[in-house]
């Protein structure tokens, strides 16, 4: 899923404090399993904003509202009448829900209210990591299940690099080292030998790199 | 067996001389007289001289430029080149102007990641990982060609060389690794320095026993220690680094005064212990700013007059 955290407040406030209306816009899937981007961090973002404007004795009207996925035009029929009389809304969406109701509502401001981290998983209460990059060409078949473009820091396809110590990286003792993952999963299911097969040069043009991706299914 | 380029180190290596490199370091700044100094201190006690790449990702005169200075000063050049900074489009094109000024040798590395350096917001690129250098910079020598497919009019003509850390983890795919980066074309290995001469002993034996020895010419890294303090520094600060207790043990147990004479006698010790490995082809001297040792540990360890090669 996507993992997004809260920009700070005194970010978030200096975007929006210009307007006399914001609507605080939550998406209900994703950032809602991290705690930051749901409907119910939208009812806290809203009172939050609501005490600094008073505070600041501004006078704006601040109310919340939210939807299931703010990257899919089904899910906004039944606030489609509330968005267009907004001035403004502050998505808690990744940033897929931001650029979302951009090209639905062309005149509305809209701000991002988190910043989109990365694509992960629950690795426990509380605690999210990431797991993939989306680059296109996934590898993991190759990889004993283990990715080396999300998870090794220089994204060595033949690694680990000398930095590796203890099964940690070399950037932080806080980071496992991919590759010694990857080596230790090839033991596990009897493939060491796989580990001296050497990964070809990769194609980016998959990645980010090859520009704006898109597909189509054919037939709908 | 075959000379293939025109480098000096292939020579040294293929006479069945053991080799010396050694390493400087370019300047922050735009005069290159710093670098050309240090090269001069060494020359004659070195067959070649390897220039860094931005090491430790902190911002240098570029090693490419670099090189080409000590070429123009009769010097042979090592090519340090890190995939981190550079994408494949890059790389090849920095390969070419190399092998055009008579660039030599090269050696392909990770490149240590940019949050050690001065610029920690940096991008990394890592288009390409040491290994496909290695495999990239031979394709380019031995078949003439881009990646891309295209031909290359005049190849580079470079002796092509990797690193290899036998203390990095995990050790059981120490060897295979560098058998990955022999398969992949290097034919020379600077190793990380080596303090914990039984662990490096270890990893040679099984080098050995897979007869990757004969493939490759394995030259073991030696840097001396300064003080007690950089000898502490190392063995806690520095990824990869396996500095033993007893070294640390040794340095402390003489005056502060006399801490620098014991380094480069530690580092003469194990040079000579090294030398009766099966398998080492020559050494690697890395004097971390302290250059003007280099002849007297070369020297005090029966590696002077150097061979001379046509």
């Amino acid at each position: 899923m996507i993992v997004g955290e809260q920009k700070p407040f005194d970010e978030i406030w200096a975007m929006v404090k210009e307007h006399k209306q914001i609507t605080v816009f939550g998406c209900n899937t994703c950032v809602s399993v991290c705690h930051q981007g749901g409907n119910k961090e939208a009812e806290i973002l809203a009172s939050l904003l609501r005490m600094m404007a008073s505070q600041e004795e501004l006078d704006i009207v601040i109310e919340d509202s939210g939807i299931e996925r703010q990257c899919e035009h089904l899910f906004f029929e039944k606030v489609n009448e509330k968005l267009q009389r907004s001035e403004s809304v502050l998505s808690l969406a990744c940033g897929i829900g931001v650029q979302f109701i951009a090209a639905k509502y062309p005149n509305l401001p809209v701000y991002p209210a988190l910043n989109t981290t990365f694509l992960g998983d629950v690795q426990a209460d509380g605690l999210f990591t990431e797991k993939c990059q989306a680059c296109g060409d996934c590898l993991l078949g190759v990889t004993g299940g283990i990715c080396p473009v999300s998870r090794c820091c220089k994204r060595i396809l033949n690694g680990p690099c000398g930095g590796s110590t203890n099964g940690k990286c070399e950037i932080s003792a806080d980071i496992d080292c991919a590759w010694q993952l990857v080596v230790d999963r090839l033991e596990a299911l009897g493939k060491l030998d796989e580990y001296e097969k050497i990964i070809p040069i990769k194609d980016w043009s998959k990645d980010r790199a090859g520009g704006p991706r898109s597909f189509k299914l054919e037939g709908f | 067996m075959e000379i293939r380029t025109a480098s000096k180190l292939e020579k040294i290596l293929k006479n069945g001389h053991m080799a010396v490199s050694s390493e400087c370091g370019p300047p922050r700044s735009s005069d290159a007289k710093g670098i050309i100094e240090k090269a001069h201190l060494i020359k004659d006690h070195v067959d070649c001289i390897n220039v860094t790449d931005n090491q430790t990702s902190v911002t240098r005169l570029c090693s490419l430029a670099a090189c080409i200075h000590l070429k123009h000063e009769g010097l042979e050049p090592v090519l340090q080149m890190v995939v981190r900074d550079r994408n494949r489009i890059a790389l090849q094109s920095d390969i070419l102007g190399a092998a055009s000024f008579g660039i030599n040798n090269m050696l392909c590395l990770s490149g240590d990641h940019q949050s050690f350096g001065d610029h920690p917001s940096a991008q990394n690129v890592f288009d390409l990982d040491s290994i496909q250098l290695i495999q990239t910079s031979r394709y380019m020598r031995d078949e003439g060609k881009f990646l891309g497919g295209g031909d290359i009019e005049k190849p580079p003509n470079m002796f092509i060389g990797a690193a290899a850390n036998p203390f990095a983890d995990p050790f059981k795919i120490r060897v295979p690794r560098l058998a990955k980066k022999i398969a992949a074309g290097a034919e020379f290995i600077q190793t990380q320095c080596v303090y914990n001469l039984e662990k490096f002993e270890k990893w040679m034996e099984a080098v050995v026993e897979r007869g990757l020895h004969e493939k490759v010419f394995i030259m073991p890294g030696i840097t001396p220690m300064r003080s007690v303090a950089m000898a502490k520094y190392m063995a806690k600060s520095v990824p990869g680094m396996d500095v033993p207790k007893d070294v640390i043990a040794r340095l402390s147990g003489v005056a502060k005064d006399k801490q620098a004479d014991e380094g480069i006698t530690i580092a003469v010790e194990a040079i000579e212990r090294l030398k009766q490995i099966k398998g080492v082809a020559g050494f690697h001297i890395m004097a971390i700013e302290w250059e003007e040792k280099v002849p007297e540990i070369v020297e005090r360890s029966g590696l002077y007059p150097r061979p001379i090669v046509d």
